[in-house]
């Protein structure tokens, strides 16, 4: 029990009559960084919000560090830490006025409340903004108060919804490097990024309301065999149908391309232009990507093609 | 206590941050005192007074009813921004939450209040400091019931006109037959009547013996003290509530 810092047991939770969670279970190892990977309305932020204590699941149960965040939030809400998708600044404050009135709300104050907020504003680089009001920052700049709030009181387990959102990819790099840095401090996050999603220790796949997949980022690529084709053709169904007659495959149409995961996939590619002329536009041949996983599991696509995320 | 301190003088702070509100809350009463102190001026015959001395006490409470209500739209706001979900997470109980909104619409409320009791003297309304003191007193204990009774309205609000619309369903009967603007012993029974059920009254004869006589109504500031604990009870209770 000791190592498991956070465990989901059969979670479920209903908004009226939609089903945002159905029967999550997974545990999180202590020191961990585990990531929640799905599209919007996959039933990440649902999950996220009964971990940080602000909605009772309809059913199941949920513990962190061993206490339940029915029976006990006040210990859970001690122990975490929580970084909101949506802002949860003040903007009429500056940023030390911020942090520090969050310092207070979790005991913190005096000289080693000053000592933190130091370290966090030189860390996320907003020591010259600290007395700005936080409502004429940038969203960039307000993402990272959000980040230096959450870990401002030393959490033990650190939760944080789609964390990287708004960043730049130069502070989402130094917000990856920072989490790795956290030794002792486990990481429970929702992402619908893919290259964030591949930085998690472990992750757990939600698809409508369900976990379909979970394990380390490797292990799960490794349950595709092989390569993943993927061809572009003016008629996809009509090109899959066609494929699925002449090559011993199991193509995929997913949106507007057929998608193929074969052995040996530069063989096939040419065999395959050599039997459609003219019926394809483009192929590409990769190694199984978590979108790859994604798509092997639900059978969608986790991202659309202008890089929003896809709701099921 | 350091939670609750804190969050009271974001509360304050905040308030000072946002000049418009001062302007709302302050000015409107005083337009009000104004205009209808000096039209009644002619045809008042209570107390032996002048009519812009008689609604003096009730304009002070006027301005604390308007300060302390509107006080608790920054709940509204505060769920809108995001703020308050941060608050909830922490592990701040509910009801020191509570206190602090409370505790800081009731330091905004009061503020504003004590500023218009210190322009009496330039009006003509003699205050004795006793009387002021007490009055003080008084108005924290006002405030402190009605800045619960706004924010039990606010708190599942997610709009400021939804909370207007509802507020203004009680805010200025409230004040209207609480004895602010006429003696309730002129009044029909049925008006005494539901002059007795509000418990802004009990507050306002109490700043009125305060102001005028120098003397603490104790029956009037215990009715006035129940109705802010019941208040507070009430708040406690509907923040505990799971969302």
């Amino acid at each position: 029990m000791s190592d498991v810092a956070v465990e989901a047991d059969g979670l479920g939770h209903v908004y009226g009559d939609r089903v945002a969670l159905n029967g999550v279970s997974f545990a999180v190892r202590s020191g961990e960084i585990f990531g929640l990977l799905g599209p919007n309305g996959g039933g990440k932020t649902t999950l996220f919000r009964i971990l940080a204590t602000l909605i009772v699941p309809s059913s199941g149960r949920a513990r962190v560090l061993g206490r339940d965040v029915m029976a006990e939030p006040r210990a859970v809400r001690r122990a975490l830490g929580v970084v909101f998708q949506a802002p949860a600044l003040d903007g009429k404050l500056t940023v030390a006025e911020n942090l520090r009135h969050h310092g207070h709300l979790y005991g913190w104050a005096g000289r080693p409340l000053r000592e933190r907020m130091r370290e966090l504003l030189s860390l996320f680089h907003i020591e010259e903004r600290a007395r700005d009001r936080v409502e004429t920052l940038s969203g960039g700049l307000r993402r990272r108060v959000e980040l230096a709030k959450g870990l401002l009181p030393r959490p033990e387990v650190l939760i944080m919804d789609e964390p990287s959102t708004g960043l730049d990819p130069g502070a989402r790099l130094d917000l990856w490097s920072h989490l790795k840095k956290l030794h002792g401090v486990t990481v429970v996050l929702t992402t619908h990024l893919l290259e964030e999603a591949e930085r998690c220790d472990r992750l757990g796949i939600l698809a409508g309301g369900r976990m379909v997949a979970s394990g380390t980022p490797d292990a799960l690529k490794a349950e595709i065999s092989g390569d993943v084709v993927t061809v572009a053709a003016r008629d996809p169904a009509a090109l899959g149908e066609k494929m699925r007659g002449r090559f011993e495959v199991a193509p995929a149409v997913i949106d507007r391309t057929i998608r193929i995961e074969i052995a040996r996939g530069h063989e096939f590619v040419t065999r395959l232009i050599e039997a459609f002329p003219g019926e394809i536009e483009s192929v590409t041949v990769g190694k199984p990507t978590l979108e790859d996983v994604f798509v092997h599991r639900t059978g969608r696509r986790l991202m659309n093609e202008d890089g929003t995320s896809s709701a099921l | 206590m350091i939670p609750v301190a804190s969050l009271t003088w974001r509360e304050i702070v905040r308030f000072f941050r946002q000049r418009n509100r001062i302007v709302g809350a302050l000015g409107t009463p005083i337009v009000f005192w104004v205009l209808l102190g000096s039209g009644f001026h002619g045809s008042f015959r209570g107390d032996g007074a002048n009519y812009l001395v008689y609604l003096f006490p009730g304009t002070a409470v006027l301005i604390l009813l308007f300060a302390a209500i509107f006080s608790t739209i920054s709940i509204i706001e505060d769920r809108r921004e995001g703020f308050l979900q941060g608050v909830l997470a922490s592990p701040v109980p509910r009801s020191s939450i509570v206190l602090s909104k409370l505790l800081g619409g009731t330091a905004i409320a009061v503020a504003q209040a004590g500023l218009f009791l210190a322009l009496g003297p330039l009006a003509g309304v003699g205050v004795t400091p006793v009387g002021a003191l007490q009055a003080g007193a008084l108005f924290m204990i006002i405030a402190f019931g009605l800045t619960g009774l706004g924010f039990l309205v606010a708190w599942r609000m997610d709009s400021a006109q939804g909370f207007h619309a509802v507020i203004n369903l009680f805010l200025m009967p409230m004040w209207f037959l609480s004895g602010a603007l006429f003696p309730v012993e002129g009044a029909p029974a049925w008006l005494q009547w539901t002059v007795r059920l509000n418990p802004l009254s009990y507050g306002m004869s109490a700043v009125r013996h305060a102001l005028s006589e120098g003397r603490m109504a104790w029956p009037a500031v215990a009715v006035i003290g129940m109705f802010g604990a019941i208040m507070f009870a009430a708040c406690v209770g509907q923040a505990a509530r799971p969302e």
